[in-house]
């Protein structure tokens, strides 16, 4: 019965899918005319984005600034991730006998090797989030590639120990730096999250306005709490 | 010719790593199945010129959400069946 059931709602969801994406011409340049009268929306984006934002990579043009209220929202939903985990597995002083998260110590080639590589990955995510304007990627990739180097250093060293209390305030002030900019934007744009571009010219570091102080607030962000989830997660004492 | 040839083993391998995962008994092999599938999926993101989505996919999929999985199966149980068993002499 409960088979039948979802071999049903299986094909009826499937119908709809199908549905939906046979009216989606494969292959077709559906962007229009970018120079129209009246652009689509991609359209727009592409031929407005360098004059109006100075930002040379469109997508974070769009990621931060057209859809910038989607992000803080991403962000929020990062923060409350986050926020959930360490409520349900943290676990305080006096309650934990041994803060142990290795059982045994890693092997001496582990150690060297995170020791020389953890510079390079947190030096790759730093450039990542710094340049999100210029080249692909951005705040969220960058932060990620950095909280891997955390994670390659969490594993490797007994003794690394990431201090919470410091976190806490990094990922509160990137947090604030974030509605602060966009109220800025309020004042002086009339959108929250409004842009101001006058600074610097388009493709060099200083260009796009607000968008990279942005994009290095959300990767300081995300690093310091995927860093936090993970050290949480190691910290759990394993069952025997 | 060779690029198309490429990317038929390329969505081959996904498929078999995809399914592997899926089948495996022991939950080690299929969480690294899917790191497999997140690493080609990355590849084929940047061969369909989407270098920001491909550097997300490699740095969640292939590193963070594999590691978390494995903490998770450190932490639990790593053999499927046992689960299995559990629940049953639960019912």
């Amino acid at each position: 019965m409960k088979k039948v059931l979802v071999i049903i709602l299986l094909v009826i969801i499937g119908y709809f899918l199908a549905n939906t994406f046979i009216n989606i011409p494969f292959g077709e340049n559906r962007i229009g005319d970018i120079n129209a009268e009246k652009p689509t929306a991609a359209g727009y984006y592409l031929s407005n984005t360098k004059e109006k934002s100075k930002v040379a990579n469109i997508i974070t043009a769009i990621v931060v600034n057209y859809r910038g209220l989607d992000t803080l929202g991403e962000v929020t939903v990062l923060f409350l991730a986050s926020t959930g985990i360490a409520s349900v597995l943290y676990r305080r002083k006096e309650e934990e006998e041994e803060t142990e998260r290795l059982s045994l110590p890693s092997s001496t080639i582990i150690r060297s090797g995170a020791r020389v590589l953890f510079p390079i990955i947190a030096l790759l995510g730093i450039y990542v989030f710094i340049h999100g304007h210029l080249t692909p990627g951005g705040g969220f990739q960058g932060g990620t590639i950095v909280a891997t180097g955390f994670l390659l250093m969490l594993i490797s060293y007994k003794g690394f120990n990431t201090n919470h209390n410091r976190m806490t305030w990094i990922e509160s002030l990137a947090g604030l730096t974030f509605i602060f900019l966009g109220i800025w934007g309020l004042i002086a744009d009339n959108t929250f999250l409004g842009n101001i571009p006058e600074v610097g010219k388009l493709n060099s570091l200083l260009s796009g306005g607000l968008i990279p102080i942005i994009y290095i607030a959300v990767g300081f962000k995300v690093a310091v709490e995927l860093t936090g989830i993970l050290d949480i997660l190691l910290k759990i004492k394993p069952k025997k | 010719m060779i690029a198309v040839i490429i990317i038929i083993i390329m969505a081959v391998l996904l498929l078999a790593a995809a399914i592997y995962s899926v089948i495996h008994r022991d939950l080690l092999f299929a969480v690294l199945g899917t790191g497999i599938v997140s690493l080609i999926l990355s590849l084929f993101f940047y061969l369909l010129q989407a270098p920001d989505v491909a550097l997300t996919e490699a740095a969640i999929g292939i590193a963070l959400t594999t590691i978390i999985f494995i903490i998770t199966i450190r932490n639990t149980t790593r053999d499927e069946d046992e689960i299995i068993d559990k629940e049953n002499e639960k019912l």
